[in-house]
């Protein structure tokens, strides 16, 4: 901040515009910058791609090569054996259709309630509207985890034990989804509800006619996030499913994780088939999430 | 509430209040949910806390003590101490990486930031279980790769599992590279909104990278840091299914977790009571946290 340094400290952005020697030294210490940030970001990138990566590989390899030494790369005989084994075994073509109705029923369900509820939280002023906007603030405290016991009774008495609806209903109401929608119709102006209204558009019409199509794309970066967070849940799926029919992808992992001798080459193909949807939901839409700026968000 | 509610706004009769009935209809859906899967369990886990009920049958009020009892329990001291522990080891480190991360994706220097983008971003996609299977196999003592490669540079292989304190250094690593993707992206949103003429200005003044990066990037983006360390310090104070995949709260007892030992109290022996007292515990420890950072933060601001 002070003018006391030397120039040579000089920024590469600013000396740009800088004549002369200096423009030119600049430049040099620019391009060390730009290789040293590049190397950096590349190390990190590795640390974070290697694991999936080996894992992945791994995952290919036919169960006697596992564990034999010198461990390779790349698998010397590539084979769907761990995918197959896992598929027909542990019964997971039926995991796969459980969690991702589940996933998609609470996603429209989730959407559906926080594009209401963030829309009236924007645009009406009431008392109790803010009121409830702080419950829902609250709810980030009180995570299910906690309230493990209470909430798996009160399921239990709504008769939804055993029920994908006791999985479904208590994962509906989300604060990041509010907040997010919420944020989102504050941008919006107001003179739009006006002038509707003026025009004699009924309150709930113009939130179905105009606000609801407007807000699309936030709608797509909640479903995706949505979509995530039930797809890895498991506690709750795990106290509130007893039918081993109705289990979801993450119940049947941790049973093979928890089985008295680990069978490693089923583990590796169900766990990189269970990665499978998230990834390629995400390599589709990513864009919505890059861009998404859930600045305010709150996570689930 | 909501009956009470609209008597209140009836009465004044100001402009934007007369819309009662449409604002109610659209949040209806939610209060019910809100009614029903969070002051419900609420109040029930409240009252329970204070009996002795396990779940079925008729129970009995027995005071304070299930909160007597559990701080008599030196198994919950451990849990305590070993989620605060994890949490302490796993916020700063995800904050650190997130936060250099997301520099390094913003700045123009750094080349092929758009791929290493999405390769920050897989991990997050991973769920806990399968992270938690992933590391397990990275770190296995016997067949895991690290070792294989340490042993390969001529070193001893490292008990990564049956040493309680390596195994919670492999959950804080793993903990810290699922979370990443997350913090990194409300980094990265933040850092893009710094005006980038303060950039200049500083530039101007001869101010290099780092004295720019403390002095004007870390100011202008605190409200987001204060917002991650708060998430995540929830998300590691209520983290079980990592441990579970990873090293099933091992070895033996030593890194159970809160989480944990809610469950096991509350559904493996019944004790609904004791495990709601419990929840109240780590419920208010949770909100002393959320208050502590809200105050700092304040005296931050304020400065």
């Amino acid at each position: 901040m002070t003018t006391t340094e030397a120039p040579r400290k000089i920024d590469a952005d600013s000396a740009r515009a800088l004549p002369g020697k200096r423009s030119r030294r600049a430049s040099r210490g620019s391009l060390r910058g730009a290789v040293s940030a590049t190397t950096l970001l590349w190390i990190l990138a590795a640390l974070y791609g290697l694991p999936v990566l080996w894992f992945v590989l791994s995952s290919f390899k036919p169960a006697g090569d596992l564990f034999s030494l010198p461990l390779t790369v790349l698998p010397h005989n590539p084979t769907l054996s761990g995918y197959e084994a896992a598929w027909d075994s542990a019964n997971f073509s039926q995991y796969f259709v459980n969690t991702a109705l589940v996933c998609v029923v609470t996603t429209v369900l989730t959407v559906g309630a926080s594009c209401c509820t963030g829309y009236a939280l924007a645009k009406y002023d009431n008392k109790w509207l803010k009121f409830f906007f702080l419950c829902i603030l609250a709810t980030t405290m009180l995570p299910s985890e906690v309230m493990l016991a209470p909430e798996f009774l009160v399921v239990r008495d709504l008769g939804l034990y055993n029920s994908f609806g006791g999985i479904i209903l208590p994962a509906v109401l989300t604060a990041t989804g509010c907040f997010m929608f919420r944020q989102f119709f504050l941008t919006v102006p107001d003179e739009l509800v006006e002038a509707a209204r003026i025009d004699g558009a009924r309150e709930l019409s113009i939130f179905l006619r105009i606000m609801v199509p407007i807000s699309r794309p936030i709608m797509l970066t909640l479903a995706i996030l949505s979509f995530q967070w039930r797809w890895n849940d498991y506690i709750w799926p795990l106290l509130m499913l007893n039918d081993p029919d109705k289990f979801t992808v993450q119940i049947g992992i941790q049973s093979l994780v928890g089985a008295q001798n680990i069978n490693w080459s089923v583990l590796l193909g169900g766990s990189v088939i269970s990665m499978i949807p998230l990834i390629a939901v995400f390599l589709v839409f990513q864009r919505y999430v890059m861009s998404a700026d859930i600045n305010a968000g709150l996570k689930d | 509430m909501t009956k009470r509610a609209s008597d209140v706004s009836a009465s004044p009769p100001r402009r934007r209040s007369k819309y009662t009935l449409a604002p109610l209809v659209l949040i209806a859906a939610n209060v019910v949910l809100f009614s029903l899967f969070f002051v419900w369990p609420a109040v029930i886990g409240l009252v329970y806390s204070f009996t002795n009920y396990t779940g079925v049958g008729a129970f009995r009020f027995v005071g304070l003590d299930n909160y007597q009892n559990l701080f008599g329990d030196s198994i919950f001291y451990d849990a305590l101490g070993r989620t605060l522990l994890y949490a302490v080891l796993v916020v700063p480190l995800n904050f650190a990486l997130s936060l250099l991360i997301a520099n390094l994706v913003v700045s123009k220097q750094a080349k092929g930031a758009t791929v290493a983008r999405v390769v920050f971003f897989i991990p997050w996609l991973i769920s806990p279980i399968v992270v938690g299977v992933l590391w397990r196999w990275l770190f296995g003592e016997n067949f895991g790769l690290i070792n294989y490669v340490i042993e390969q540079l001529g070193g001893d292989p490292i008990a990564w599992q049956s040493n309680a304190d390596l195994s919670l250094g492999v959950v804080v690593m793993a903990g810290a590279w699922w979370g990443t993707a997350f913090s990194m992206l409300l980094f990265i949103a933040a850092i893009k909104n710094v005006p980038t003429s303060y950039y200049e200005a500083a530039s101007l003044d001869g101010a290099g990278p780092w004295r720019q990066f403390v002095s004007i990037t870390l100011p202008s983006i605190a409200p987001t840091s204060f917002i991650v360390i708060l998430l995540n310090t929830i998300n590691a104070m209520k983290e079980y299914p990592l441990f579970l995949a990873l090293n099933n709260g091992g070895p033996g007892t030593s890194n159970n977790l809160l989480v944990q030992y809610i469950y096991q109290t509350g559904f493996k022996t019944g004790q609904i009571g004791y495990a709601s007292a419990a929840s109240f515990v780590l419920m208010l420890i949770l909100m002393a946290v959320a208050i502590i950072q809200l105050i700092v933060n304040r005296r931050m601001e304020n400065r």
